[in-house]
């Protein structure tokens, strides 16, 4: 049994079926790729596992419990942490203070009214926000306006920003996108160095097949709503099924 | 001291410094100059520039922090300043019940206004607290006259109950008062043309303003102020990191709505009378101009903002055509006049029109208000001078 079990999960809007039935597994400690071609509801799915959208049918359980109906910052505090499309950091504030909230939310829970320690005295969470941004290369930075640095440090902040609360599963939705080839490389480095150092699940949404053969040790194809396939990378690549959900109709040769 | 750090020390001492020789600072010109008219060190300016700073400090925990515009900020000022006198028509005429009791009414009123309008963000909040404002407006106004004297206001009347104090001699009315100590006595001092009031009332309040700014420093630099600029900054982020944004944005709203109960109090502590045009949607804007003025999610900028306008309210309305015409006097006959009709427009009742464009003119060229005019001035002065911040590795949205 995988630490995120899908079964049977379906979303409509109006007219539209994004998600049909799909069943998904997710094992522990794996790097699980999600893919498909845009409109196949990859987003749609991702957004009914952190409880931005709830799913009309079937259920979803995180590690035995059902995160339907619990709010985002609920589900995060269970232990799921995401990664947006375009990276979501809390601009005005200093890339010290980006780190130190995951920090203290790790540590105090969703509501805590501490208004009269100074923040900057409590060692523990300095000590702990101070570690994260020397593992992410980012020590040098700690003073900037989180807003002023490039794409690719706000992204490295955003999975460090993640990373400091030890989640046990790590959500990426298309962390590659729109970046220059270098900032792509350097992000798949630190996925794999997250993936080889720590006791973590990654699922990611992906559009590029560079990033996604690289990282993935299992594949789930979704095309219109549906999963088509789940395998290894080695046998996605020739699969037929998925060269049709990408590339159209297969022409018969004959 | 007292858990702050250097930096923020130094700006209370500041402050404190200011506060207390404020009787000698607004009061620059001899008594009968021409200029005497600036002064603005009398008693009940005075008791108004830190009553409206501690009604603005208040309100840029919620304004400032979390970026929720409250356009109703004024009912709780109203609602402490009812609770007010309402002490001091059952209780006692001691300010310290009055004042006490009107930040605790303020913060539950706040608590049921905030629960329901923190259900929306932006404009549709700012229009829930505008509309939950004007309600109470009305309601004081007219159905509620039994409890808020409608139209006519309170103030306390000789045979109210009162049931902590002794009976008033016999001609006597009864007078606000902090053990006996009278707010409204003042002791004069007269120094050659100068003559500098010490008001108990502004002394006061002064205090209670520096306690409700040292709180609002404290505020600032903890991880509740942390979060509190995190909901502004994006709430989405903070959402999927585990926190849940709505109690922290509550209680900014809470604590701003008791602080402008304390407002609300110390008004009628040093002026024991209530009226709800105090709750009208303009006393909600005024907060939210001090507020940009002096520089939004500064620490003294609001203080700076409230002194501001207070000031213009004060002195500039008094100026009328006949200071106007001394003032240009030595200019030939023709062009005296034609000076004073062009100024008189932005003087006495026109000085809204002066307040309008200085605002334009902060708005457009110091986005930071009135604290980044000073920064930026100060920058030209110690040009020279390598910048120190950084090396404790805080930095400050600033000051």
């Amino acid at each position: 049994m995988g630490i995120l079990e899908v079964k049977n999960v379906g979303k409509r809007f109006g007219g539209l079926q994004a998600l049909g039935d799909v069943n998904l597994s997710v094992a522990e400690n794996t790097v699980h790729a999600i893919i498909g071609p845009n409109g196949a509801g990859k987003s749609t799915l991702l957004n009914c596992l952190v409880g931005k959208l709830i799913p009309d049918t079937g259920s979803v359980m995180f590690d035995g419990q059902s995160v339907l109906g619990r709010k985002p910052f609920e589900i995060n505090q269970m232990g799921i942490s995401r990664v947006f499309q375009t990276p979501e950091i809390f601009g005005e504030l200093t890339v010290m203070e980006n780190m130190m909230i995951p920090c203290f939310a790790k540590r105090d829970g969703a509501f805590t009214p501490n208004a009269f320690i100074d923040m900057f005295k409590d060692r523990e969470i300095v000590e702990r926000a101070e570690q994260m941004l020397e593992e992410m290369n980012m020590a040098d930075a700690r003073n900037d306006n989180a807003a002023t640095m490039s794409r690719g440090n706000k992204r490295r902040l955003e999975i460090g920003m993640c990373l400091a609360q030890e989640p046990r599963l790590l959500l990426l939705d298309e962390p590659t996108a729109g970046m220059a080839r270098a900032d792509t490389n350097n992000t798949i480095d630190l996925l794999k160095q997250i993936k080889d150092e720590r006791d973590i699940t990654i699922s990611i949404i992906e559009h590029d097949m560079h990033v996604v053969f690289s990282l993935a040790e299992r594949i789930t194809v979704l095309a219109q709503g549906t999963p088509l396939v789940e395998d290894t990378p080695d046998n996605i690549k020739g699969h037929p099924k998925v060269r049709e959900a990408y590339l159209g109709e297969t022409q018969d040769a004959a | 001291m007292f858990g702050l750090d250097k930096k923020d020390t130094r700006l209370l001492i500041l402050v404190a410094i200011l506060v207390a020789l404020a009787p000698f600072l607004l009061n620059p010109f001899p008594e009968g100059s021409a200029m005497a008219q600036f002064n603005a060190g009398y008693p009940d300016l005075m008791q108004r520039f830190v009553i409206f700073g501690i009604f603005a400090i208040g309100f840029n925990i919620l304004f400032g922090l979390t970026g929720y515009l409250s356009f109703g900020h004024a009912a709780f000022l109203g609602v402490g300043s009812y609770a007010a006198i309402w002490m001091m028509k059952l209780l006692t005429m001691n300010v310290i019940p009055a004042i006490f009791v009107s930040v605790i009414v303020a913060g539950i009123f706040s608590l049921a206004v905030g629960w329901i309008s923190l259900r929306r963000s932006g404009i549709y909040f700012s229009i829930l607290t505008l509309a939950f404002a004007q309600m109470s407006y009305s309601l004081a106004y007219s159905v509620l006259t039994p409890i808020t004297g409608g139209e006519t206001g309170l103030q306390p009347k000789v045979n109210d109950p009162r049931v902590l104090d002794g009976a008033l001699a016999e001609g006597a009315t009864p007078k606000a008062n902090l053990f006996g100590l009278e707010m409204g006595s003042s002791f004069e001092w007269s120094v050659g043309g100068w003559l500098f009031t010490f008001n108990a009332g502004y002394y006061l309040a002064a205090v209670v303003m520096l306690i409700a700014f040292y709180m609002s420093i404290r505020i600032f630099r903890s991880p509740f102020g942390m979060m509190l600029r995190a909901v502004k900054s994006n709430q989405q982020r903070l959402n999927y990191t585990g926190l849940n944004a709505k109690p922290y944005t509550l209680a900014a709203f809470v604590i701003s709505g008791m602080y402008a109960g304390l407002a609300g109090g110390l008004m009628v502590a040093m002026d024991t009378q209530v009226g709800a045009e105090r709750m009208f949607w303009t006393a909600s804007g005024e907060v939210v101009l001090m507020s940009i003025l002096g520089g939004v999610g500064t620490l003294i900028g609001p203080v700076l903002g409230a002194g501001a306008i207070k000031y213009m309210e004060n002195i500039l309305s008094k100026i009328n055509k006949e200071i106007l015409h001394q003032w240009f006097a030595f200019m030939p006959d023709g062009i005296e006049d034609i000076l004073v009709s062009l100024v008189y427009p932005f003087i006495g009742k026109g000085w809204h029109l002066t307040l309008g464009i200085i605002f334009m003119l902060v708005v457009i060229f110091l986005p930071g208000g009135l604290v980044e005019g000073g920064q930026r001035v100060a920058r030209l002065f110690k040009r020279k001078k390598p910048a120190e911040d950084g090396p404790d590795g805080k930095t400050t949205p600033a000051e």
